[in-house]
């Protein structure tokens, strides 16, 4: 529990001029729960893009299962899911061709992909095109995607976004499920109260820096008081 | 991993095969558009037809290229792709490949338009295929690794053209002169050298195109 799976370390990202993340640290222990809170434009989705090598930091470290974030992408990319604003769904495929899409990519069976539609309450909407998809089927359908994936770290921003109620037990029920199996889970999201149930840990960022972090179970007591 | 990709991209362009219609239909505009420009000289159609049915098939291109993008930028699908991980050479590979089908297939089907607005019919078709293969893998190479550049720029439909075609000029004009020979005749046998340049430079943008390409989505 103590093994550290994330390490960032004085972590900064601009774009243009301005800086989205400016000078972030902080460390995750494995099979952590954190949660990640801020404002709009705080610097949540690109610290969790660049956790998720999807851009490149332009100072500071970020090591993930001790794997470099830079010059090892390959390794922390074959450990890391990332639920991204941007669904990375294709419109044009139906919902079950999207999951073949990823399990042949993966080289995994596609006997999985069903399970996994089944898990977020999809299977009969397999054959029906992404593009008649509601923005809250969609959601699903990205979680899915990273349940396929079975990652070790899992990087999920914004997950209640779109979801209707029971969308909001089922993110619950999947964040369970992977902390059970021992994935490390960072989770940016606006709905303190419901993922301080579920983290261990929170951090809040404020205008790309780390303003506060702590225990999840007093992230609400901090918010209260800012 | 090539495999994966492939039948990706072929699934993608089988859901979206309407739209290759209208680019049929708009290489075949393009050809009568020429026609038109040389007025009734029979000759004069005949001997340029080798030219008219690749200025044809490269204008279409454009569009068809940069649509074979659209579907991996609309939800940032390629990203998606590549974070899973997956290779990029065979990302690229599977693009090119799949995008030299559509332009191959393309090319055929302009080619009994040429013959009924140019009169240019020809006994040489094994060759006349052969050259389109050829050609047409020459554009897809270098504007698959083009469209995907500019793929996320606003003047995308503006850049890819200016990009690709100073690139491609060899490719071309071995075509064009390929095509010309099977089309109005080869007394001196001078197509294989222009099949064989064609073949080589197909060789050079297939092996540096799926090299840069990484750099080019990555970075």
């Amino acid at each position: 529990m103590d093994e550290v799976a994330v390490e960032v370390e004085h972590l900064a990202r601009r774009y243009g001029r301005r800086w989205a993340l400016a000078d972030v640290t902080f460390h995750v222990p494995a099979g952590t729960v954190m949660m990640v809170a801020g404002r709009n434009g705080a610097g949540k989705s690109t610290l969790f893009r660049v956790l998720a090598t999807a851009i490149r930091p332009d100072r500071g470290t970020v090591r993930i299962g001790g794997f470099d974030g830079v010059t090892q992408r390959e390794d922390v990319r074959k450990r890391t899911a990332l639920l991204a604003h941007h669904n990375y769904l294709y419109e044009a495929l139906t919902a079950g061709e999207n999951l073949q899409v990823v399990a042949d990519h993966l080289g995994l069976s596609r006997d999985r992909v069903l399970p996994a539609l089944e898990q977020v309450a999809l299977a009969e909407r397999r054959d029906d095109p992404m593009s008649t998809f509601s923005a809250g089927m969609r959601k699903r359908l990205s979680l899915a995607r990273l349940l396929l994936q079975a990652p070790r770290f899992a990087l999920l921003d914004e997950p209640y976004g779109a979801l209707d109620p029971p969308g909001f037990d089922l993110v619950d029920g999947v964040v369970r499920e992977l902390k059970r199996i021992g994935t490390t889970i960072l989770m940016a999201t606006h709905q303190w109260e419901r993922s301080a149930r579920l983290a261990d840990v929170a951090l809040v960022l404020e205008q790309g820096r780390v303003s506060w972090q702590g225990p999840a179970s007093e992230v609400m007591a901090h918010e209260v008081r800012s | 991993m090539l495999g994966a990709a492939l039948r990706k991209e072929l699934l993608l362009q089988w859901r979206t095969r309407g739209k290759l219609m209208a680019v049929f239909v708009f290489g075949a505009a393009a050809l009568l558009l020429f026609s038109f420009a040389i007025g009734p000289n029979a000759v004069a159609l005949r001997t340029f037809s080798g030219g008219f049915l690749w200025l044809g098939l490269l204008l279409s291109s454009t569009l068809t290229l940069a649509e074979s993008f659209h579907a991996e930028m609309e939800n940032r699908a390629l990203e998606g792709l590549l974070l899973l991980p997956s290779d990029p050479r065979a990302l690229y590979y599977a693009k090119a490949i799949a995008n030299w089908l559509q332009l191959a297939l393309l090319g055929i089907a302009l080619v009994p338009v040429m013959v009924v607005l140019y009169d240019a019919g020809t006994t040489r078709l094994l060759m006349l295929l052969l050259v389109i293969l050829l050609g047409s893998a020459g554009l897809s190479a270098p504007g698959t690794l083009y469209a995907a550049m500019t793929a996320q720029l606003e003047a995308k439909q503006t850049l890819l053209p200016l990009l690709l075609f100073p690139l491609i000029v060899p490719a071309l004009l071995a075509s064009v002169k390929a095509t010309s020979y099977a089309i109005l005749g080869d007394p001196m046998g001078q197509a294989r050298s222009w099949i064989v340049l064609l073949a080589a430079f197909d060789l050079i943008y297939w092996s540096l195109c799926g090299l840069l390409y990484g750099r080019v989505i990555e970075d």
